[in-house]
């Protein structure tokens, strides 16, 4: 049985793979009632909208069906029902799951006690494998992923979707650029991990002084909560804010990446520019995650 | 004389007609040590502990021996964590039957609490802590959370 539990079980070859078929299924080369007769569960513990829409609509695409839990509040969960037990009972409803959970590791838990595929569609600060293999997809769109540079901007300390990237790009002999605010930066011994293994970790104190060098600016939401109050929130907010005179003068080919959803830190009028890939970068997270279904549940 | 030649050069502990002996455990670990494996205050081992012993191989060493009780392979590799030089003994009528070093084993579970507040491994799921063991440290199965150094503050 096959899990897709963290970036770090896929070896290079195997992101390979699941980045190839999911060119083939964008070009309309996949069979739609390949999961005919087959169902998804979808386990949200927490918010989330383009991760379980793109995975339903994933799921509904290739012919098969979905089932959601609709909220904590009306699940067993709220009576202290353990995830283990959760997992072994959906396992009986559904021929696979998809996990989103506020505890790092849950998804790994999931992986122990199910007796269907797993993949993790998110785990606190951990892992976030399929919108890593989607930013993946996206920056392999434009350019060929070896050798590139790659700016990281934003909550590098909280940001899951960043921890999760840094260790693809480290199979790529990518050159990372930091930029965060103070306190907000990559912990320190993924930092460190990083650089062990032969990734080169640049630090930036504003994002002027390296943005000509990026082929591809990352952006994260810097996480107000993380601010004891607004005003400390606006100043720094504001000092990492992408702006179209900001992208003067980048490379050919640069683009920018966010996640999603952003709040202030890209200025809507970045949207206009050809460089502003974020849009698309969602969108692709349908030809992405179909791919991982069908690795997971075929 | 002789009495006091004797009570100069006796013996730190006495021997034990059956059990294991752990020798060459890193100075100061000896309580670690037993913790590790599972000896506490409410357990019923007889137990001998002798710290900051001199040893020619290790310049201080502790000892803890352990009346009738002979460790498993897998208790003894966990020793490996905090005293990788330990040499355990198994004892059988005064003797040693049994002499071996400690390997540190691939994975370590059960032993050691993961020290990230947001771990899964921190709830009341059902399943133990579970730790790679891994050139730069200890890595948690759970949350990727690599521990470095002092591992012993982490033993449960």
């Amino acid at each position: 049985m096959r899990h897709i539990i963290s970036i770090r079980d896929l070896g290079k070859e195997e992101i390979g793979r699941i980045l190839d078929e999911a060119a083939a299924i964008q070009s309309r080369s996949y069979d739609p009632s390949a999961l005919k007769g087959k169902l998804l569960g979808l386990l949200f513990f927490e918010p989330s909208t383009r991760t379980r829409m793109s995975f339903a609509a994933a799921m509904a695409r290739l012919g098969g069906n979905f089932l959601s839990m609709d909220s904590v509040e009306a699940s067993s969960m709220a009576k202290g029902e353990t995830l283990a037990d959760t997992i072994r009972v959906v396992s009986g409803y559904v021929d696979a799951i998809v996990l989103r959970h506020p505890k790092e590791g849950a998804a790994r838990l999931a992986s122990e006690f199910a007796t269907v595929p797993v993949i993790n569609a998110g785990d606190g600060a951990g892992q976030h494998p399929s919108q890593t293999l989607l930013d993946l997809f996206t920056i392999r769109q434009s350019m060929p992923l070896e050798g590139i540079h790659v700016g990281l901007l934003g909550d590098l300390r909280y940001g899951r979707t960043a921890h999760s990237l840094t260790h693809a790009l480290s199979l790529y002999n990518v050159t990372i650029h930091t930029i965060t605010p103070k306190g907000l930066e990559l912990p320190a011994g993924l930092a460190t991990e990083l650089r062990d293994a032969g990734t080169e970790v640049i630090e930036h104190g504003d994002i002027a002084s390296c943005i000509r060098d990026l082929d591809v600016l990352y952006v994260t939401r810097i996480q107000r909560e993380r601010f004891p109050d607004a005003a400390s929130y606006f100043k720094v907010a504001s000092s990492y804010r992408v702006t179209p005179e900001l992208l003067t003068g980048t490379k050919n080919h640069f683009i920018v990446l966010h996640p999603l959803p952003r709040l202030d830190e890209i200025d809507p009028r970045v949207d206009e520019l050809p460089c502003a890939r974020y849009f698309e970068q969602s969108a692709n997270g349908i030809a992405v995650r179909m791919a991982m279904l069908l690795r997971v549940m075929t | 004389m002789t009495r006091e030649k004797d009570a100069r050069a006796g013996l730190l502990i006495s021997p034990i007609e059956n059990g294991t002996v752990i020798d060459h455990i890193t100075a100061g670990e000896a309580l670690n040590v037993l913790r590790i494996i599972g000896i506490t205050g409410t357990t019923h081992e007889s137990i001998s502990v002798a710290t900051n012993v001199e040893s020619k191989k290790i310049g201080t060493k502790d000892i803890v021996k352990i009346k009738n009780r002979e460790l498993r392979k897998e208790e003894v590799d966990r020793i490996a964590l905090i005293a990788p030089k330990a040499s355990i003994n198994i004892i059988r009528n005064y003797k040693v039957w049994d002499k071996k070093g400690v390997e540190i084993p691939d994975r370590v579970v059960g032993i050691v609490r993961c020290p990230n507040p947001g771990c899964i491994s921190n709830t009341n799921e059902p399943i133990q802590s579970c730790f790679l063991v891994q050139k730069k440290g200890l890595r948690c199965l759970y949350c990727d959370w690599l521990i470095t150094k002092d591992i012993t503050s982490h033993i449960m």
